[in-house]
């Protein structure tokens, strides 16, 4: 059992798992330092939210060990994990808004179920959160009646409203346009900086991560083959790193390769 | 053959084991869990005064029906004025608690599995027990308590309802005394009836709803389909077992009460 780093909020040490026969995570270890933005990039298919789940303690992992602020997550250990489910929160990647209440019950109902505030003292504390998201005027608007960026500054309020010291952000960006992708990293940022949580992102898009992120660790094929801070990693001269890294400008070349055999084709006829 | 008989053996074990797990766990985690009250309230509106319309209807065409028949039977033995004994004893040891229940699950049963389905399938329920919040507690155990007040009350409107069915078509339509009806049901209905009745209405409510909600807490583990399909496939399973479930159990508890 190796020791915990003292700085590390989250130290992960030879995750594995694996669905039937095939192995989605092969080893994976890194540690995220309290106070940072640590981003997990990776392929689609690298297991990504896999590791997440299994980070966030959703799915149990084979075997490997998973230390939070120095305390083993464990099975034995109940108490580590109810300690990790109150200190932490998770921003899913569909939102995961409970759709039958307003945006003031989504954002109340952690405090509701897990703590012993009172009515008053619930409903300041969500007011809070809501104006600091900038989403205070749509209280009682229900998640169907909000915009795709208010949902998502929506389950950003219902994640921060526990002051959790750990937030998981699960592909925050995807499927928006990139207006919008920069938009979610600005506010991932502004909020950690305001609310100084630790934050751990899953994503894809290269460039606004590296620029979001204190550091980056790339996962290929199960297996952490990058760590390091965003800047080692933006002139790295690993070969997955840089095919990942150069995929736009690779895509870029590809295009224009296509369309100068296309122009020769017209040319020749 | 006999391979396939373990399997089938083995999966059915397995399931009623998981299920007996779920309906524990469910009312186990209710215990301690914050502002479950309001849930159990909401719970009761959801089982109760919405299912309110169609256990009166059902239960006035079913008393209806049940004079009407018992007046033709009846009056073959010139014994018309038992009319309000067979109504009576037809509805509250067997139709009430059984019709109530199969209503029940049409409509609280049916919602509530593609609700739980719906939830899964968005990951509100992965949210929940993120933030710490037990699922079962927050989801399951109202609507699981609720059961347990709601089924008897609904049984007993519908026996309230029925009996006026019967009134209505035998003493208003066929001519039977509505003094000689009542008085019939007053001799004819022991307090064991009723406690039978009781019986099997907080049983099949537990039954029914256990297995609705477990149907749709699990629409990720269905073998058959993915997604909405999946969330259609569980609720339908929920209907079909709930009623089995509940002719199986109604002749059980019979079979012991009787």
């Amino acid at each position: 059992m190796s020791t915990a780093n003292p700085d590390f909020l989250l130290h992960v040490e030879g995750l594995r798992m694996s669905f039937g026969s095939r192995s989605v995570l092969t080893g994976v270890s890194f540690g995220v330092e309290r106070g940072s933005v640590f981003t997990v990039l990776g392929p689609s298919g690298a297991g990504k939210s896999v590791l997440l789940k299994c980070l966030a303690n959703v799915v149990r992992p084979d075997a490997g060990e998973i230390r939070f602020d120095g305390q083993v997550l464990s099975r034995n250990n109940p108490k580590a994990h109810a300690d990790f489910r109150r200190r932490c929160s998770f921003l899913f990647q569909s939102n995961a808004l409970f759709d039958s209440l307003t945006s003031l019950e989504n954002v109340a109902l952690p405090l509701e179920q897990t703590t012993n505030l009172k009515n008053h003292e619930i409903r300041e504390r969500c007011f809070e959160a809501l104006t600091q998201l900038e989403i205070h005027e749509h209280a009682d608007h229900y998640p169907s009646q909000l915009s795709g960026g208010m949902q998502k500054r929506l389950a950003l309020a219902r994640a921060i409203v526990t002051r959790p010291e750990l937030v998981f952000f699960d592909e925050p960006t995807a499927g928006l346009d990139p207006l919008r992708r920069n938009a979610v990293f600005t506010m991932i940022a502004k909020y950690q900086r305001q609310f100084g949580f630790t934050a751990l992102i899953v994503t894809h898009d290269v460039v606004e991560a590296l620029v979001a992120s204190d550091r980056v660790a790339l996962l290929d094929q199960g297996r952490i083959c990058f760590e390091g801070p965003s800047e080692e990693f933006s002139c790295s001269g690993h070969t997955v790193v840089s095919a990942f890294r150069d995929s736009a400008a690779a895509l870029g070349t590809s295009l224009a390769a296509i369309r100068c055999e296309e122009l020769g084709r017209s040319k020749n006829l | 053959m006999l391979h396939w008989i373990g399997r089938r053996t083995l999966s059915l074990t397995t399931g009623l084991g998981d299920f007996a797990l779920f309906t524990g766990r469910s009312f186990h985690a209710a215990w301690g869990s914050k502002r479950i009250f309001q849930r159990i309230l909401r719970a009761f509106y959801e089982q109760g005064t919405l299912c309110l319309p169609v256990i009166l209807i059902v239960g006035l065409f079913t008393g209806l029906v049940v004079g009407l028949q018992g007046y033709y039977v009846l009056n073959r033995f010139g014994s018309e004025g038992l009319l309000g004994a067979l109504v009576s004893l037809s509805l509250v040891r067997e139709m009430a608690p059984v019709l109530a229940a199969l209503m029940l699950v049409g409509q609280a049963g049916s919602a509530l599995a593609a609700e739980l389905g719906i939830q899964r399938n968005s990951e509100q329920i992965v949210a929940l027990e993120t933030m710490g919040v037990s699922s079962h507690a927050y989801l399951i155990a109202p609507r699981l308590i609720a059961a347990l007040v709601v089924f008897p009350m609904q049984t007993a409107i519908f026996v309230a309802i029925g009996l006026w069915g019967g009134s209505l078509s035998g003493s208003l339509m066929l001519g039977v005394e509505s003094g000689v009806y009542w008085s019939s049901v007053e001799r004819a209905v022991g307090s064991e009836d009723i406690r039978e009745c009781f019986t099997k209405a907080t049983i099949f409510g537990l039954l029914t709803i256990s297995i609705c909600a477990y149907h749709g807490f699990n629409a990720h583990r269905c073998r058959t389909a993915t997604g909405a399909r999946a969330v259609s496939a569980s609720t339908t399973r929920a209907v079909v077992h709930s009623s089995i479930v509940v002719l199986a159990a109604d002749y059980v508890i019979t079979s012991f009460l009787v």
